[in-house]
């Protein structure tokens, strides 16, 4: 493993499998015992540097560090210097200065994490930075995947909807194929990034001709913050034609599961039967998360400091 | 000249073969149903990976084929305990599973096959500490070579052996490494 999870590149296959197989062993380790609570990273210092809103994953680093005992400091931008006026690099210094063997940062601007992990001497790890990577989306989503279907080699994977703007699609893409799964992205031709025909994936328009073959669907979220130009007529529209409902996920093969990162936008890109039928793997999702970053803290911090 | 310097040296004869390793086995369950007595039902045997884990299902499987009743075996992972991660680093985590039926109120017997420092029995005891309150914790272990750095004693020793320090205590066994053997390796004795 390298000293930072920057990006889905920094995990080769052996990494990766090495980070899913720890979290399995993890959730063994943890399953119904009253005290869920590992003396592991006693000592250590996290911080949680969130320049950017987030519910579902400051909650799920603080629970995976306080669940090692490591001592967990949580910043955000509002109410912090930063609403002062202090640079990214300024916040970063001072919390080296404290002490922090572990940041775990999430940034609007995409590389972001990259220009800190250069100024830090503890771990950096990314948590979303801009349209870039969400590192520990893509190995919790593995690893739900791995649990549910028993495997990723071979696994067809359908990622719909705002790949333009989506971290979570990026990142996913990579980790998924590293580790053996065939990727198709379906979206609008407005809603792909530039230089899509370079990734290793197949692009389609057409949701309908997908699911027939997709072992797994992963809805991704209509990002209403980011959509400040017309990349599709109407919400309407976009529903109809890229929209995961109940008349097209009856026609998904049997053991096919649906997927979502949250925060879900019900009726848009997803639609409720969907969200809440047992292929709905959503609530696993956010569980595992849990796990899965206990696994990368513990990887990342657990050892000698350089 | 010598003539020594031309020969290969002599191989190392094991400290215990693998006939030896079943007899300890066996001797250990003897000793174990003498111990627990009319309890052997509430006994749990709990394996520290790696090698430890094939040793407490051994001796499960000794204890039912000498008294007919059968024992819950378990494994119980230390990686995640150790005081040692910041000086050898991470390491790959191994198996924790404890019999449905916990180990709250019971007699576990912790397995091991080499006693050295103690660090390890003491991880695996702050790790039970956090799975259930057993009735009485006990060890078993294969080898005891000594140097103890914390105040720890196994219940149930296969072999005791004089080592010094650099000395290195190597235990396969079939499950793992193909056969059954413990060697003595390196050092000055």
């Amino acid at each position: 493993m390298r000293k930072h999870l920057l990006e889905v590149a920094d995990l080769d296959r052996a990494d990766a499998t090495l980070v899913l197989d720890t979290t399995a062993q993890i959730e063994q380790a943890l399953a119904g015992r009253e005290v869920k609570k590992l003396p592991t990273l006693r000592g250590r210092t996290v911080v949680n540097l969130f320049f950017e809103d987030s519910t579902r994953t400051r909650i799920s680093f603080e629970l995976a560090a306080k669940r090692l005992s490591a001592d967990v400091i949580n910043f955000s931008a509002k109410g912090s210097s930063v609403s002062k006026g202090e640079s990214l690099k300024d916040t970063a210094l001072t919390l080296e200065a404290m002490g922090a063997d572990g940041i775990v940062v999430r940034h609007s601007a995409s590389g972001a994490p990259h220009r800190l992990a250069q100024w830090v001497q503890g771990s950096v790890v990314n948590a979303g930075d801009g349209t870039h990577e969400h590192p520990t989306q893509a190995l919790l989503d593995a690893y739900t995947i791995r649990q549910r279907l028993g495997r990723l080699d071979g696994v067809r994977v359908a990622v719909v909807g705002d790949v333009l703007h989506s971290r979570v699609a990026r990142s996913n893409v990579g980790l998924l194929t590293t580790l053996g799964a065939e990727v198709t992205l379906v979206a609008p031709p407005t809603l792909l990034p530039v230089g899509v025909e370079t990734w290793p994936v197949t692009v389609s328009y057409d949701l309908d001709a997908v699911l027939p073959k997709a072992d797994v669907v992963m809805m991704l979220r209509v990002q209403a913050e980011r959509m400040n130009a017309s990349f599709f007529p109407s919400a309407r529209e976009y529903s109809r034609r890229y929209g995961l409902d109940g008349r097209r996920m009856a026609v998904l093969p049997d053991d096919a599961i649906v997927m979502h990162p949250g925060p879900m936008n019900r009726g848009m890109e997803i639609a409720a039967e969907v969200a809440d039928s047992p292929r709905s793997t959503i609530v696993a999702q956010v569980g595992n998360g849990v796990s899965v970053r206990m696994a990368v803290l513990y990887l990342l911090l657990g050892g000698a400091p350089e | 000249m010598t003539m020594s310097s031309e020969l290969p040296a002599p191989p190392v004869p094991p400290l215990l073969s693998a006939e030896d390793v079943a007899r300890v086995v066996d001797r250990v369950a003897h000793q174990l149903i003498e111990k627990a007595a009319s309890h052997l039902a509430d006994l749990v045997l709990v394996g520290i990976p790696t090698r430890g884990a094939p040793l407490a299902r051994r001796l499960a499987a000794r204890i039912e084929a000498f008294s007919g009743t059968p024992v819950d075996v378990g494994t119980v992972d230390i990686t995640l305990y150790r005081d040692d991660l910041r000086l050898r680093g991470v390491r790959a985590l191994e198996d924790t599973r404890l019999p449905d039926s916990g180990i709250d109120g019971r007699l576990v017997v912790l397995v091991d096959d080499v006693l050295f420092s103690g660090r390890s029995v003491r991880a695996a005891l702050d790790a039970l500490r956090d799975l259930g309150r057993p009735r009485a914790v006990q060890l078993a272990v294969l080898v005891d070579r000594g140097h103890r750095e914390l105040p720890i004693r196994a219940d149930y020793v296969g072999k005791n052996v004089p080592t010094s320090r650099t000395q290195k205590v190597e235990v396969h066994l079939a499950e793992i490494d193909g056969l059954d053997e413990v060697l003595l390796t390196g050092g000055e004795a």
